[in-house]
């Protein structure tokens, strides 16, 4: 199968607001097959909302290929829904409008776009929230919103930036079981960024742990557990803790490197 | 803090009408000091006038004033009846503060959009800010004449830089997130602007309304007092060359009476066009 996402000796600086320049990603590989759910994990500021940006199109590499779909990304393209990690939803639209805002962008009518929103608002268990503004709404009832805003557009690549790091871990639980049954209906690839090893075990098929900035691919690790998975229980699995033992090793190294550096430079 | 007991429902609604009787108990005290406030001020000003403590032929007393307005409503001004003055200057502010409004809520996001225009732009209109603009009323005066367009101009530059500015970092300050997550649905350049940027700096857009309505008004006045036939302005500027400081007082007190009116209108307004805010203790409001 040819893979559906494809990064060949990446390459990402920014320039600093002072004039230096910070290479947030150094000569990165990765590929993503189709249906795939791959997890990347790495230490704090080491590029991996990054290497999100650059597959959705949002940023373009300084160096190496980045291809989606077998083409090389140029702009935005077509078929990707990205979560971020911050509440994306507009604010001054209602739960209905902003799951709707993708189909109008793309010339659906709004009576057709509303249908829909409705339907996926179902989806992700919001219905009799149509109304209601996002500040209403809990953290976690806007993360779904995002995410019913995002599969709406039936996207065959679904990034994810920490999509849950500020939910309460029972929520948080219960969404990532939500986001599994929402993947094994559709076909889509994902790309699921974490700081959370136990979160990224859990969720996918494959680990890829980055290493501390200027972020490179360390290693990869497939997880052979089981699907369907529910990611409250899966964790008691002896083969689960295997697992986490061994890429722990591998990303504890990175994590202490990062550690080092942040405790040097002062930064939080 | 509101405290939420699972407890049947005695405490609770005893605890609800415990605060309605404390809210009740806070409007009457609220509007019983206004009442005090405004009748120490106003009498104190009528006493020392009244004993000679102050010359009223400079400062009035608020009898006069009440006494020149009720003359004013009964038989009409010099200039003609008095809804007709107030009508006039209402006019050119409303004109004055839609004019510079929307004016100012194109440019703004215009400049807010494009680095290049707002680069070139950006030099210019900051240097035209730093003009003290009321002057400009002087320029309109002689150029467009006393009729009604002199006072809608001035009015509308007042306005159009409180506008103006904004916008302008309101369209600036959109969160980066709502953008991308936009871009990454679909938007068009347009629906970025339509959907996202404007809603986006709507608040703050619409907070400017508030202080630049109050400049339409004083765009308007100056304007009148550069010359006009008719408006409050005129008939304060025609009150001031009589030394009849009573009605420069009672002239006043209508233009601070339609300030209000306004200002209640623009909050009902800012209430309606951004309901989607949460409603928070927004910031002191007088």
């Amino acid at each position: 199968m040819t893979p559906v996402i494809e990064l060949r000796g990446v390459t990402k600086r920014f320039l600093t607001p002072s004039g230096g320049i910070y290479t947030a990603l150094r000569d990165l590989d990765m590929s993503v097959e189709p249906g795939e759910f791959c997890a990347v994990v790495g230490p704090t500021g080491c590029g991996k909302s990054t290497t999100l940006a650059l597959i959705s199109g949002l940023e373009a590499a300084s160096e190496g290929e980045v291809e989606v779909f077998g083409k090389p990304v140029s702009g935005i393209a077509e078929g990707i829904g990205y979560v971020f990690q911050a509440d994306a939803v507009f604010p001054w639209k209602t739960v209905l409008e902003n799951v709707a805002a993708g189909p109008r962008y793309k010339g659906t009518s709004n009576r057709d776009a509303r249908e829909r929103a409705r339907d996926w608002i179902s989806r992700v268990g919001l219905s009799g929230f149509e109304d209601r503004y996002p500040y209403q709404l809990s953290g976690g009832m806007r993360k779904r919103v995002a995410l019913a805003q995002s599969l709406i557009n039936g996207p065959r690549i679904l990034l994810m930036d920490e999509p849950f790091s500020a939910l309460d871990v029972q929520t948080r639980s219960l969404m990532e079981n939500e986001l599994l049954a929402l993947w094994a209906a559709s076909s889509a690839s994902v790309v699921f960024v974490t700081h959370d090893l136990e979160e990224a075990i859990s969720l996918s098929d494959r680990v890829f742990v980055i290493t501390a900035g200027p972020g490179t691919v360390k290693s990869t690790y497939k997880v052979d557990l089981p699907r369907p998975r529910n990611v409250a229980e899966i964790r008691f699995q002896p083969r689960f803790a295997e697992i986490y033992e061994e890429i722990w090793k591998d990303l504890k190294d990175e994590v202490l490197v990062s550690y080092e550096r942040q405790k040097r430079t002062g930064a939080a | 803090m509101s405290v939420r007991t699972d407890q049947a429902q005695g405490p609770v609604s005893d605890l609800a009408e415990r605060r309605r009787r404390d809210a009740r108990r806070r409007r009457l005290t609220v509007n019983g000091l206004r009442v005090l406030v405004g009748v120490v001020i106003l009498g104190s000003w009528e006493l020392t006038t009244r004993l000679g403590w102050v010359d009223v032929f400079f400062w009035s007393q608020p009898s006069a004033i009440a006494a020149k307005l009720w003359l004013w409503i009964t038989q009409g001004t010099d200039l003609g009846p008095l809804w007709e003055q107030v009508l006039v200057t209402m006019e050119e502010t409303v004109g004055g503060f839609v004019v510079g409004s929307i004016l100012g809520v194109i440019l703004g996001v215009a400049l807010g959009r494009s680095r290049l225009l707002s680069d070139v732009l950006g030099v210019y209109i900051k240097g035209a800010n730093a003009i003290p603009r009321v002057v400009l009323g002087a320029l309109f005066a002689v150029a467009l004449g006393l009729d009604i367009r002199a006072k809608i101009a001035t009015a509308a530059v007042l306005v159009f830089f409180v506008v103006f500015f904004n916008a302008f970092q309101g369209v600036r300050e959109v969160d980066r997130n709502l953008i991308a997550n936009a871009r990454i649905l679909g938007a068009s350049d347009r629906q970025l602007t339509t959907e996202i940027l404007i809603p986006s700096a709507l608040s703050w857009i619409v907070a400017s309304l508030h202080t630049s309505f109050g400049l339409a008004l004083v765009g308007a006045v100056v304007g009148e007092l550069f010359g006009a036939t008719q408006g409050l302005g005129e008939l304060i500027y025609a009150a001031k060359n009589n030394f009849d400081t009573a009605g420069v007082f009672a002239g006043m007190a209508l233009l601070a009476a339609m300030a209000l009116v306004a200002e209640a209108l623009i909050t009902a307004l800012e209430n309606r066009l951004i309901k989607w805010r949460p409603p928070v203790a927004t910031e002191t409001r007088i």
